[in-house]
């Protein structure tokens, strides 16, 4: 892929030209992850997406609207809103949360599919397909493809379904055909299993649209680069708001594409730590946990080099989270990358630290955040006790909760 | 000479097409995938393709994959199925012993075992080659050149997708024989094959010397009396796995016979077939 030459100025607030050493290198390579992992059969799909998104990225009528439509559709910039009772409650420094949740559809999955789909039109396919694991980036592709007339096929685990009803009922008044995964753990992994063996066959006139800043290169550069508009316009709210840098900047990893999208904005600011917040789910044993960063191993999946659980004999582990969004065995390449360069730090949450931020952030700020981002909030609070009053923590609230209700009545034993 | 350019040289001589059918490791366990092997080779299989299970082959068809998934909830690992290899190889007929396997294996295996670990136990097990599916020639060399010292073939496969240059530059780093796969698809029966099929390998013989093997959606005699003329050896996998779902409830002997059967009629058709080109 040719490297860029031009600049975002001309699209107010949103970067989408990051500077070239962002970018991985002519095989998709972040250091030693990242790549292609994947049969032959996709090999050309991958390098004509390559080709056009290399195009795309250069071309100011593209980016001009997609900017048109992140400001007047999703509803951009999301606000940086100070959170005073939770910054009283954790007890030390001050928290900022990033409103992704006021996204239209509620979460950050839209910055992409809309990119994406937009894309996907702009090379003639005139289909989409996608995985999908809490549902919202199943219904962020829905979205776009009823906003731009193009079909959809969502792949969605069985699991995942059960507890994730809403999206899923919201996804077919989209216009979406939502099909159920009953292979493996039934979950976001197996969804990703289907979505890549349907574009095996049908890669010359659908487009995948991938959710996060996962699977074979260019996925992973496409993906970061239109989530980098919450960086962009973070560090740009920081700056006006309080005059200078957060000590710490926290987001929650699956794939990582929310966290790939906010640290971006930071990378190169060595003041600002960077922590991911991965799911710790029940503990450290294997299987109830997904924290693939902190308890997994470099290895191969869904196309990528990347850290993964996998046991001795490189079979995927089973994993667990009590949020579908995060219940994915692998992550993104450059997540690998920044850990083992050491720019950014990855924490397990557990479920049950999870659901207190979830709890502790619906009483005390009414908001109701997904559970997915209640673990970069819980990450938050601890970081916040760690560096102390006077300092600022800011944290991706990648997505709102209103999707997690019937799986906290379930869990709480409560009818809904 | 390793026996897969030993195969190629005889039956390339005799005007011959190899069959190979794919079967499972371990599906339903592995004394019942060394019977099959056997029964195999016995009906007239030229070479053995084995699949080594692995949780997420996306390149897999739901035959296949299912199969892949019964064998590893029964607890199949790799160690076991290189040493039921061993135990076949030392224990074979002399036919048997001519007749090359090769494996079907994910990259992600490979790596986590480690790439010198994987091929010393998989030369040491009697096997001849690798496949490795979601190996792309990008990310080959490696894998390549230690795997030629030890005298295994890396099998690479080209697709309909696959441009033209792209496909000259997978020949040349192929060794033992190319893995054509007929359609734009994953693994599974189909009833049909693309219109083009015959005259894409017919183009690809012209660029390179390897026997050309094709495989994806070969199950019955109509596909293998069409591909015949230009293929040197036809693969034939979900058909057999299918059949192979059935030993869970009825007895595994019968189920050998009757795949052995299948294997044997396609190895009649595919000698006819041969013998017209």
């Amino acid at each position: 892929m040719s490297t860029p030459t031009a600049t975002s100025e001309g699209a107010p607030g949103i970067l989408l030209f990051p500077r070239p050493m962002d970018g991985p290198d002519a095989l998709g390579r972040y250091g030693s992850f990242g790549g292609r992992f994947v049969p032959e059969t996709l090999m050309e799909s991958l390098n004509r997406l390559g080709e056009a998104y290399a195009e795309a990225r250069l071309d100011p009528e593209f980016q001009a609207k997609l900017s048109g439509y992140l400001k007047d559709y999703v509803g951009r910039p999301s606000p940086l809103f100070h959170a005073e009772r939770l910054t009283k409650l954790a007890g030390g420094a001050d928290l900022f949360l990033k409103r992704e949740d006021l996204n239209h559809t509620g979460a950050h999955k839209i910055n992409n599919a809309i990119g994406q789909v937009m894309l996907a039109r702009r090379m003639g396919k005139t289909r989409v397909i996608a995985e999908t694991g809490a549902g919202q980036h199943g219904v962020a592709t829905a979205t776009a493809c009823a906003l731009f007339g193009i079909e959809c096929t969502v792949y969605m685990g069985e699991e995942d379904i059960r507890r994730q009803k809403l999206n899923v009922f919201n996804m077919r008044t989209l216009g979406a055909t939502v099909v159920s995964v009953k292979t493996g753990s039934r979950t976001l992994r197996d969804a990703t299993n289907e979505a890549m063996r349907d574009w095996m066959g049908s890669s010359a006139t659908t487009h995948y649209t991938i959710g996060s800043v996962v699977g074979p290169h260019p996925f992973p550069q496409i993906v970061r680069e239109f989530q980098s508009v919450i960086g962009k316009e973070s560090r740009a709210q920081c700056l006006e708001r309080i005059g200078r840098l957060p000590e710490a900047v926290v987001a929650c990893v699956g794939g990582g594409s929310n966290a790939a999208g906010m640290f971006s904005g930071f990378l190169e600011d060595q003041g600002v730590e960077l922590v991911g917040a991965e799911a710790g789910g029940r503990g450290p044993k294997a299987g109830d946990h997904a924290a693939s960063l902190s308890q997994g191993r470099p290895g191969v999946l869904h196309g990528s080099f990347s850290y993964v659980l996998q046991d001795d004999d490189g079979q995927t582990q089973d994993v667990h989270s009590i949020s579908a969004g995060l219940d994915y065995p692998g992550v993104g390449p450059e997540h690998s990358y920044w850990k083992e360069i050491g720019r950014v730090r990855y924490e397990a949450i557990t479920d049950a630290e999870a659901l207190d931020a979830y709890n502790a952030t619906a009483r005390n700020e009414g908001i109701l955040p997904a559970l997915e981002s209640s673990h970069a909030l819980a990450q938050a609070f601890k970081e916040a006790r760690r560096l102390g009053p006077g300092k600022v923590v800011a944290v991706c609230l990648s997505g709102r909760g209103d999707k997690d209700a019937y799986e906290i009545a379930r869990l709480r034993g409560e009818p809904i | 000479m390793n026996r897969i350019d030993a195969l190629f040289y005889r039956l390339r001589a005799e005007k011959r097409r190899a069959l190979m059918p794919f079967v499972t490791a371990g599906d339903p366990d592995l004394p019942t995938t060394a019977m099959l092997i056997n029964e195999l080779v016995a009906r007239g299989a030229h070479m053995v393709e084995v699949g080594i299970p692995y949780s997420d082959p996306i390149a897999d068809g739901p035959v296949i994959a299912a199969s892949y998934h019964r064998a590893l909830e029964r607890g199949v690992k790799v160690g076991h199925i290189f040493q039921t290899f061993r135990t076949l190889r030392a224990e074979g007929s002399g036919r048997f012993n001519e007749t090359p396997m090769v494996a079907m294996v994910s990259y992600a295996i490979i790596h986590r075992i480690g790439i010198d670990r994987y091929l010393n136990d998989a030369a040491t097990a009697g096997l001849d080659g690798l496949i490795v599916p979601d190996l792309p020639v990008e990310e080959s060399r490696s894998l390549m050149e230690r795997a030629s010292v030890r005298q295994l073939k890396l099998i690479q496969l080209i697709t309909p997708t696959t441009p033209k240059e792209r496909a000259v530059e997978i020949a040349r780093s192929t060794t033992g024989f190319i893995y054509y796969v007929s359609v734009a698809g994953i693994t599974g029966e189909r009833q049909g094959l693309p219109s083009d099929l015959v005259d894409t390998v017919g183009w690809l013989r012209t660029q390179t010397d390897l026997p050309i093997c094709i495989g994806f959606g070969i199950s019955g005699p109509d596909q293998i009396r069409q591909l015949a003329p230009v293929a040197d050896g036809l693969i034939i996998g979900s058909a057999i796995v299918r059949r192979l779902a059935e030993a869970v409830n009825r007895p595994r002997a019968d189920v050998v016979h009757e795949i052995g059967q299948f294997i044997g009629e396609m190895a009649k058709v595919l000698e006819t077939a041969s013998a017209g080109a």
